[in-house]
C-alpha cells in the first residue's frame, strides 16, 4: 500500500487543522483506519515516524482505531462482520454482498497545545 | 519519497514529459499547485508551504456523543477533524465525473498487475473500434513513454502520465492529463492504470467503469490474493486465453474465485494476440457506451 502517501495527506490535513485553530504544536494525532483499506499498521507507524520530522507533529503520538468490515447481504439482509473480502454470507452462504464499513481512512481529532 | 531531493515528498508527476503542475487543464485551479519546484537549488531547512485551496480551512464544531478514553494533557486541548483521507481526490474524482458525464465520454480505468497484457489489450481494442468510435488514452507508468508509443501507433490520441515514484494514478494527475487531450471530440477514454494490484483500487479517477485484468498467466488465485482490486471492479477481463492450455490455466476455479470476491462482476474472456473474444469485449464496449451518449 502507499501508506507514505496517506500519512503524507493525514500530516497535511493534521497541520493546516491545527494552524487554523492557532495552535503551535500537535501532540497526538487520532485516525480511523478500516481493515477493509489493506493498510499495513507497521508500514503506517514507519511512514508516521519517517514523515513528521519537519512538520508540527515532530513530538507527536500517532492513535489508530481499526474499523472492522461489516458487511449487508443483498439476498438474506443480514449485516454480519467479517475480516475479508473471501466467502459468503454466514446467514445464507450467498457471496452476495455490500460493504458498509471498512474502508475508512479518516482524521479523527488531534491533541494540540 | 522524493528521489529529488529526498525531502519526503513524492517525486514530480510528469505528464507527456512536462511536469504535472505546470499542464494547464480545464479541471483544476492553479490555486492547487503543489508548489515543489526542483529547477531551483534549495536547502531543507525549512517548510514546505503546502497552502491548497481544497483544504478546510475551518474546524468543525459537532457534539460528541462518545467519550474518548483519555483526556488531553494538561495544555493541551483537542480539537476535532473527522476529515477522510481521501476526501480531496474523491471531491476532484466527482468533478472529473461530471465533466466527462457532460461530454457523453465512456470513461475506463483499467487496472491489473505490471504485465496483464492492458496496454495489448487496448491496442486491440482501439484498432476494431475506430473509426466509428473515437477514442483517447491516458497511460501511467512510473517511467518511460513506452506504452504511449504503442498505443499512439493505432492513431488515437495518447497522454504518458511518468508518476515518478507513485504507485497508482489519483483524480488530479487525471484532471492534468485530460487537458492535453481535446476530450469534445472523444466518445470513449480509455485510462491505462499504474501496474500494481494493490494501490489503485483506493483511487477513484472519474471513471464510469473499472475494469480489472487478470491474465491466465498469474494464476487462477490472484483474486483471492488481492481482493480489493477485484471486488471494486466493474469487469473481470481474463486476458492471453490463447496462452491457457500452455499453463494449465484453471478456468473454472479462476471464475469461481471472480465469484467469491465479486459476484456481481461480468466476466470477459480475451486473447488480444488470436483476436478471440474481442468481439464481445468490444460489442459489451458499444453497450456500455449507449446511455452515455445519450444527449
Amino acid at each position: 500500500m502507499h501508506e507514505v502517501g496517506i500519512m503524507q495527506s493525514v500530516l497535511e490535513i493534521a497541520e493546516s487543522q491545527a494552524r487554523a485553530s492557532g495552535a503551535v504544536c500537535i501532540r497526538e494525532i487520532r485516525i480511523r483506519v478500516g481493515r477493509m483499506t489493506g493498510v499495513v499498521p507497521e508500514s503506517l507507524d514507519h511512514a508516521f515516524a519517517v514523515l513528521r520530522g519537519e512538520t508540527m507533529a515532530a513530538e507527536a503520538r500517532l492513535v489508530v482505531e481499526f474499523v472492522p468490515g461489516a458487511f449487508w447481504c443483498m439476498t438474506c439482509a443480514a449485516e454480519f462482520e467479517a475480516d475479508d473480502l473471501i466467502g459468503g454470507c454466514p446467514t445464507c452462504q450467498r457471496a452476495s454482498f455490500d460493504m458498509r464499513r471498512g474502508r475508512e481512512l479518516d482524521v479523527v481529532s488531534l491533541e494540540v497545545d | 519519497m522524493c528521489v529529488e531531493c529526498g525531502c519526503g515528498r513524492p517525486g514530480p508527476t510528469r505528464i507527456d514529459g512536462k511536469p504535472a503542475d505546470q499542464v494547464p487543464s480545464p479541471l483544476v485551479e492553479d490555486g492547487g499547485r503543489h508548489e515543489h519546484d526542483h529547477a531551483r537549488p534549495h536547502q531543507h531547512d525549512h517548510e514546505h508551504p503546502h497552502a491548497r485551496s481544497h483544504e478546510h480551512p475551518h474546524a468543525h464544531p459537532h457534539a460528541h456523543d462518545h467519550s474518548h478514553d483519555h483526556d488531553p494533557a494538561p495544555g493541551s486541548r483537542e480539537i476535532a477533524v473527522h476529515q477522510s483521507v481521501f476526501a480531496a481526490n474523491d471531491r476532484m474524482a466527482e468533478r472529473n465525473r461530471g465533466f466527462f458525464r457532460a461530454l457523453g465520454l465512456l470513461t475506463l480505468n483499467v487496472v491489473s498487475s505490471p504485465g496483464s497484457g492492458k496496454t495489448a489489450l487496448l491496442q486491440k481494442t482501439i484498432e476494431r473500434l475506430q473509426p466509428a468510435t473515437r477514442v483517447g488514452v491516458i497511460v501511467g507508468d512510473l517511467e518511460t513513454d513506452n506504452d504511449a508509443r504503442r498505443l499512439r501507433t493505432t492513431g488515437a490520441p495518447v497522454v504518458q502520465i511518468s508518476t515518478g515514484t507513485l504507485c497508482h494514478l489519483d483524480a488530479e494527475m487525471v484532471a492534468r492529463a485530460v487537458g492535453q487531450l481535446d476530450a469534445k471530440t472523444l466518445d470513449v477514454l480509455f485510462i491505462e492504470n499504474v501496474g500494481n494490484l494493490v494501490c489503485p483500487a483506493e483511487f477513484d479517477l472519474g471513471e464510469d467503469l473499472r475494469v480489472a485484468l487478470l491474465s491466465v498467466t498469474e494464476g487462477e488465485d490472484k483474486p483471492l490474493k488481492y481482493p480489493p482490486m477485484f471486488r471494486h471492479a466493474d469487469v473481470v477481463v481474463i486476458t492471453k486465453t490463447d496462452l491457457a492450455p500452455h499453463v494449465d490455466f484453471d478456468r473454472a476455479a479462476a471464475l469461481a474465485n471472480i465469484g467469491r470476491v465479486n459476484p456481481n462482476a461480468r466476466i470477459v474472456e480475451v486473447s488480444a494476440k488470436t483476436g478471440e473474444g474481442m468481439a464481445d469485449w468490444c460489442s459489451y464496449l458499444a453497450s456500455c457506451r449507449e446511455p452515455c451518449a445519450q444527449p
